[in-house]
């Protein structure tokens, strides 16, 4: 057999790094009590061989493909695989996906978040497995003495046809780990693709119905102590003191004391949200007696000054002030009020606003507002530290490992090689977290006791600790002339303590209309917050899709023909040069949505919303039909139109959707988190309001436009839209326009 | 204030050592390993803890050890032996669940429903099932499951 000599790859990731063998022991799961069955162990190889970061291929054809990104229910876990299968050209039944740590050498882009996933993997993830189903025609050519061209695979089998030679991919494995690797491979067509495109179920499916420990919370070891921390009770507040000796003599109890996470001057990067950075800690062997010893701790309290922290985020170095102070709601709203009349920061002004609008036919002027919001993930906020003098073991439920390395460095005394963060399903995220203060705070923990350690927040602590959605408000303007063209649109939006218009001012309708302005303003607080499921267009996309609804209607135009003229102004003589959107591909999903509706004949006596918004790179419109039971609005029907480019994994794809709808629907009619002292109102679900079985839609249709073009993300995009959509459609119903959200307010829990 | 406690749990017969007050989710959890049935909100508000008690479904967080006497506990890991129970089967086929967490309450409560109403209707289904939040809002695959598992 001749000797390629081996080259080194540009990709790390691709680097074939070891043969494994008998090394490379299978575990279905790190998690303790995850056994594999008899069946599943039946399958198992002798050998596994390591052809790529990504890719094991087992001596009896079985693979084993890591899945890179953290998975909290967008289903990275089943469809980051397929992408690596289809072009690895294997059956998926063959497949085993193992859940990759924490490993920057070794897999791109550890993060989920943006809806991005799918986006950022699509080539990396394709290219990988056709690097490995490139390595093992290699093998197959030296081992049968025929030109590699001239083998083909399907189905993890190797042929050749001229001399009737075939092997699996487990045969060829050992001597493909040998080969070097290629630099360059093709690429299937879209038309070729046999995995992607077709429904694949989670692969974790049978491990959730059946209970397997797969959270964090359900992680175990051996001397495992629990801990559980009292955080200050309000905003503008830090630890004074505390007594804790009738804790400590409680029994079950181990330790109490005071950590802090983070050095008055450490140098905190983006992702460094921590709200408290001291807290009292009370140790000890179960999760009820650290609970019942929590109760009996009597904390004092003290409030904080103006405290200046360093902050090297998105916007570069940059001082930023914690204001002392104890918030409230109702200061908020008239500090937003008053900000909201003053003129803001121009991020963009085309033409002559302020000319159109004295020549104008007709103006109109509208405020949106909406509260703060907690994510409330089912799983609280907890995380398992181990941490001796050597090392830090760390797993926890964290959305953006990397983020959060710097600080647990620094913390711990320790370089990043020996810290190891391993990833585990979440249980949901939606953004909080891509914060891990709860990793620095049980590792913390974990280095004081010297011991292993799970950190667990109750329900209250998680849901007032806050890195909450911020309250947002935005007055829109716009003006007709006197044959109802739209000739000027002013956007003036902020919020407490970030404005939602930074990424936006590019978006429709701008772009669509000679004289545009969009400004912004801030106010600071101390109440942080964080990512929230589509952050800032939350908030935007229903707040200009409830305006333009009402300008259509002052223009005497139906709502979507209304849309569809300034798209088509957009894409024919835009406005700008800057504009972040596809005209054509966003007037796609109108009509889509139109068309699958029936919108133009109306439907039987339902009350109708419409919206469309593009972000996260996918573009959705969507349409509410509304009823009304005893004053209550019941949502009847959702149509969606999103176009995503390449539906990767199509069922999961509408799961993702349906969640979203719902989820929106649920945000703008109850979420809401308010503020009396500095104190969160909302403690617990008795009071934060989720949405429920019975207030989800009766139905949901949910249309993918075909598309040959990249993937983009879900687990945003259908979420902005609905707010407006709702909002439209309920102002049919009630003949009330919705300004302020929750649309519903101060309804009881239904339980 | 610690006592001996029987059990019988999936079947089996257990004996724990706890603070009779000890919710039953924490017993599972911390001192039997059966971590399916979940933590969300303590206040019997979300369904995640889930379980039967006989055959009806109760709030673990809210069930003081003490109060099982010789009542059956079943719990996610007890509910078949190989995730074949029709309930589990309609989960699967309608591959309902995204982060998964709150599933397991939301299959306790499901198949204690169908015990009771062998053919339950819309309202039957979102009455019955209102107390368990999915913050993922998987209601729509949740409800079609139902009906699946009641025609099998």
């Amino acid at each position: 057999m001749t000797q390629v000599k081996r080259t080194i790859n540009r990709r790390a990731f691709l680097k074939v790094s070891a043969l494994a063998s008998g090394g490379m022991m299978l575990s279905f799961s790190w998690l303790a009590g995850c056994k594999p069955s008899t069946e599943e162990t039946s399958r198992l190889p002798k050998e596994w061989f390591e052809l790529s970061s990504y890719v094991k291929i087992g001596d009896n054809g079985v693979v084993t493909l890591m899945s890179p990104n953290p998975e909290f229910g967008q289903n990275v876990k089943t469809s980051l695989p397929m992408m690596l299968a289809e072009e690895l050209d294997i059956d998926w039944k063959d497949v085993i996906v193992e859940q990759a740590d924490f490993f920057p050498e070794r897999f791109e882009r550890q993060f989920t978040g943006g809806s991005l996933a799918m986006q950022m993997a699509w080539k990396p993830l394709r290219t990988a497995g056709a690097t490995v189903r490139h390595m093992l025609i290699g093998a197959a050519a030296q081992a049968w003495q025929v030109p590699a061209s001239e083998i083909t695979t399907k189905s993890g089998v190797l042929y050749h046809k001229a001399s009737g030679k075939e092997a699996g991919y487990g045969a060829m494995a050992s001597q493909a780990a040998g080969l070097p690797v290629p630099e360059e491979v093709p690429l299937k067509k879209v038309s070729d693709f046999k995995i992607i495109g077709n429904s694949k179920k989670n692969v974790e499916g049978l491990n959730i119905v059946t209970g397997k420990p797969l959270f964090t919370l359900d992680y175990k070891r051996e001397g495992m102590q629990i801990a559980m921390v009292a955080h200050p009770p309000a905003f503008g507040l830090k630890v004074k003191s505390v007594e804790d000796s009738a804790a400590k003599a409680m029994p079950g109890i181990k330790d109490v004391f005071i950590i802090k996470t983070l050095a008055d001057d450490y140098e905190r990067n983006g992702f460094d949200t921590t709200t408290f950075t001291e807290m009292v800690v009370v140790v000890g062997n179960t999760t009820w007696e650290v609970l019942n010893a929590k109760k009996a701790l009597k904390v004092a309290w003290e409030k904080i000054a103006d405290t200046t922290v360093v902050i090297a985020g998105r916007g570069g170095k940059q001082s930023v002030t914690i204001p002392a102070g104890l918030e409230s709601t109702e200061t908020h709203q008239t500090a937003m009020a008053e900000m909201a009349k003053k003129p803001g920061k121009v991020l963009r002004q085309d033409g002559d606003p302020k000319g159109a609008f004295k020549k104008a036919a007709k103006v109109i002027e509208r405020t949106y507002s909406a509260p703060f919001l907690a994510h409330n993930a089912m799983e609280p906020v907890n995380c398992f530290a181990h941490v001796t003098a050597e090392n830090a073991e760390i797993v926890g439920p964290i959305q953006a490992p990397e983020f959060i390395m710097q600080a647990l460095s620094a913390r711990l005394g320790m370089p990043r090689e020996k810290i190891q963060i391993k990833l585990t399903r979440m249980g949901g995220g939606f953004g909080q977290r891509a914060y891990g203060h709860h990793l620095v705070e049980a590792a913390t923990i974990s280095q004081k006791l010297n011991a292993p350690v799970k950190l667990v927040y109750t329900r209250e602590d998680d849901m007032t600790y806050g890195i909450y959605r911020p309250t947002y408000t935005a007055t829109y303007k716009a003006a007709l002339d006197d044959q109802n063209n739209l000739i000027a649109y002013q956007v003036k939006a902020g919020g407490i303590p970030e404005s939602p218009l930074g990424f936006a001012q590019n978006r429709f309708p701008a772009g669509a209309v000679d004289n545009y302005l969009a400004e912004e303003w801030e106010l600071n607080s101390n109440i942080t917050i964080g990512a929230f499921r589509a952050p800032r267009s939350n908030f935007l996309g229903g707040a200009e899709q409830s305006f333009l609804d009402e300008v259509a209607e002052l223009a005497g135009k139906d709502p979507i023909a209304f849309r569809l003229e300034l798209l088509d102004r957009a894409k024919t003589k835009p406005v700008g040069e800057q504009n972040d959107y596809d005209p054509e591909r966003y007037a796609g999903v109108l009509k889509l949505v139109r068309d699958k509706s029936n919108w133009e004949k109306g439907n039987s006596g339902a009350h109708r919303g419409v919206s469309a918004y593009f972000c996260h790179n996918t573009y959705v419109a969507e349409v509410v039909d509304l009823s009304m039971r005893e004053n209550k609005p019941i949502v009847e029907k959702v149509f969606a139109a999103v176009d995503c480019g390449v539906v990767v994994n199509p069922d999961a794809a509408t799961n993702m959707g349906e969640g979203g709808i719902i989820d929106g629907i649920g945000n703008a009619l109850y979420g809401e988190m308010t503020f009396r002292g500095g104190v969160p109102q909302k403690k617990n679900f008795d009071t934060y309001r989720m949405i429920r079985h019975s207030e989800a839609p009766k139905a949901i249709e949910i249309h993918f436009v075909k598309s040959e073009a990249d993937p983009t993300g879900l687990g945003e995009p259908l979420f902005p839209p609905i707010f407006g959509a709702l909002a439209n459609a309920l102002y049919k119903a009630t003949g009330k326009r919705e300004y302020t959200q929750p649309f519903l307010q101060g309804n009881q829990p239904l339980v | 204030m610690m006592a001996k406690i029987n059990l019988q749990i999936n079947g089996k017969k257990q004996t724990v050592d706890v603070d009779p007050n000890t919710p039953m989710l924490w017993v599972l959890r911390d001192h039997l390993n059966l971590v399916g049935t979940k933590y969300g909100c303590g206040i019997a508000q979300c369904g995640a803890c889930t379980i039967h008690l006989g055959d009806v479904a109760v709030r673990s967080c809210q069930l003081p050890v003490s109060a099982v006497g010789d009542q059956a506990i079943t719990t996610i890991e007890g509910l078949s032996v190989n995730g074949d129970h029709p309930v589990q089967q309609a989960w699967l086929e309608h591959d309902v669940a995204q982060c998964g967490y709150c599933q397991a309450g939301q299959i306790m409560n499901a198949s204690a429903l169908l015990k009771r109403t062998a053919n339950p209707d819309d309202k039957e289904i979102e009455s019955a099932m209102n107390g368990n939040i999915c913050r993922c809002a998987t209601y729509m695959r949740i409800k079609a499951a139902i009906k699946s598992a009641a025609q099998s």
